[in-house]
């Protein structure tokens, strides 16, 4: 216990001396790099913008409010594609989600040399591009509206839910398996029998939980031409229709609120 | 019991079905297919433009083999130091407002009119989505990383509140009795008998942050909030593949990196 004599009196203090240098140390390094951040982006703002906000925010609201309500008419069938995008592209991400799983598992990997890393690999860089770049990509690719957007919604699902995945597979219970295992069957029966069950109520979850995800993600895909309810949230930003926006913003809030209300009834279904 | 087993005698094994109720069952899957018969048949999808594009897809992802990281050097450069700088001094902004307000939306500690109070803060922040919060904010602040660097520090709040609530709502209960009964003051009780025990989860929460908001400030640019994504942007636009290939590997790169980081600092600090 770091004790330090004062006086003649011993006091104790929570840390030893090279300790809270240390900790000083490291303090002080941090704050000199939020410094430096700090600068560089104060020198790069035009700060009477910023004085200006007050106003301009208070402008805005004016203009936004209130909603247009008649313009909920037309946002039908934007509601319904995102829905759409948000549905196909997780069903489709679980379709290749599951083998890759299947491969990146410890327990379950045909080759841990050959097969485990390329698993890993496509799960890393699925995973760390947001989907809103896999959209900029596909319209590129294949052209603007809901197939790019159901694709990228799908490309950037694969890499979550394969990771959930393969992190529960890799948490069975052996015994299970090894009993399966003990009854003669072959690999496929193992694996039907023996990890599929374990496994069930994780990937249930970890569907319902992406497919929440993704009714967020995709409400503004249409910002950069993937279709869905973004696609009218920029053209009314385009034509500075504020009542439109708000009206979409209000929308896109209740779309969000509503998936994590059904995710979090699913989830508490299965579990 | 015997009839039962009765039953059962003499017939194959079947699987029992998913889901107990035949009627449940089949609505569920009927209607299941009825959805994707009806959403397959209201996607348009132009397969012609499909087809002509897939020489472009082919093109880009042999771009992979080939990034192009020398012609654009110093616009990359510059995007992702801006976005390394917005991350940062976001996540630092972002959890030192956090701690205060997660201290407030924990039940066992916080009254409950702050604690009304501060879970409306972090519901509003979890409810709107980074790139809107952006497009409002560019619209108010002007373009520049100054609108970024906000949009995530909002966006960490709602983040990091809620996991830290929750886990001061289920840590030890004895620990911080009996800090109270040596007669600490409110803020003593605070830093001896509650920090201790979420530190850790702290430290990684907040690593992990560190993470998403390298990855969604990439994004932030696409609305003129600062960072990699107007590079990225104009490179998709010109169909400079190769150097689009050079940004995403770079990306990735430091998100493999982070991640590695975060995974050693949580394991010692666990």
């Amino acid at each position: 216990m770091p004790v330090l004599e004062q006086n003649g009196t011993k006091v104790w203090h929570r840390r030893t001396r090279s300790e809270s240098l240390t900790r000083w140390a490291v303090w002080l390094t941090g704050t000199a790099i939020f410094v430096y951040c700090w600068q560089k982006i104060s020198e790069v703002t035009t700060w009477f913008f910023v004085w200006d906000a007050p106003r301009i925010a208070e402008d805005i609201w004016t203009r936004a409010t209130p909603p247009r309500w008649e313009y909920i008419t037309q946002l039908g069938r934007p509601i319904w594609d995102t829905l759409n995008i948000a549905t196909l592209g997780t069903l489709i991400a679980l379709c290749f989600a599951v083998p890759i799983a299947f491969m990146a598992a410890r327990n379950t990997t045909p080759s841990a040399t050959f097969v485990r890393p390329i698993a890993l690999l496509i799960i890393v860089s699925t995973r760390s591009i947001n989907s809103l770049i896999w959209a900029l990509l596909l319209i590129a690719v294949i052209g603007p509206g809901v197939l790019a957007g159901v694709v990228a919604i799908a490309i950037r699902s694969i890499g979550f839910c394969a990771k959930l995945v393969y992190e529960a597979i890799e948490e069975i219970d052996q015994t299970q398996v090894e009993a399966i295992t003990a009854t003669g069957a072959s690999r496929w029966q193992v694996m039907a029998y023996g990890i599929v069950p374990q496994i069930a109520p994780a990937f249930a979850g970890v569907a319902v939980f992406r497919w929440d995800i993704n009714i967020r993600e995709s409400t503004v895909l249409g910002l950069v031409g993937a279709g869905g309810i973004g696609l009218q949230l920029s053209s009314s930003l385009n034509v500075l229709a504020w009542p439109q926006v708000s009206l979409i913003l209000l929308v896109i809030l209740a779309a969000v609120v509503l998936s994590e209300w059904v995710s979090a009834k699913v989830r508490e279904a299965i579990i | 019991m015997s009839n039962e087993l009765d039953a059962v005698l003499g017939h194959r094994w079947k699987k029992p079905p998913l889901i107990k109720r035949d009627w449940l069952r089949w609505t569920i899957g009927v209607g299941a297919v009825a959805y994707l018969i009806a959403a397959f048949l209201t996607i348009d999808v132009n397969w012609s433009r499909v087809y002509e594009g897939l020489d472009r897809g082919a093109a880009f992802i042999l771009a992979f083999t080939t990034p192009d990281f020398v012609s654009r050097a110093t616009d990359i450069r510059d995007g992702l130091l801006e976005s390394i700088i917005m991350t940062i001094a976001a996540s630092v902004v972002g959890i030192a407002i956090s701690i205060p307000i997660g201290l407030g939306a924990a039940r066992n500690i916080a009254p409950l009119p702050v604690y009304l109070v501060c879970r409306g803060i972090v519901a509003v922040s979890r409810a709107l989505q980074e790139i809107i919060v952006a497009i409002l904010l560019v619209a108010i602040f002007g373009f520049g990383p100054l609108a970024g660097f906000l949009t995530l520090s909002f966006a960490t709040i709602g983040f990091l509140s809620k996991l830290l609530a929750e886990d001061i709502e289920s840590m030890d209960k004895v620990q911080a009795e009996a800090i109270k009964a040596s007669g600490a003051r409110w803020l003593q009780w605070i830093n001896y008998g509650v920090q201790p025990q979420v530190m850790p989860r702290l430290v990684g929460l907040s690593i992990y942050r560190l993470d998403i908001n390298f990855r969604e400030s990439a994004i932030l640019g696409l609305v003129g909030a600062g960072g990699i994504g107007a590079t990225l942007n104009t490179a998709f636009d010109r169909y400079e593949y190769d150097t689009a290939a050079a940004i995403l590997i770079l990306i990735i790169l430091i998100v493999m990196a982070l991640e590695y980081l975060s995974g050693i600092i949580r394991a010692r600090v666990q």
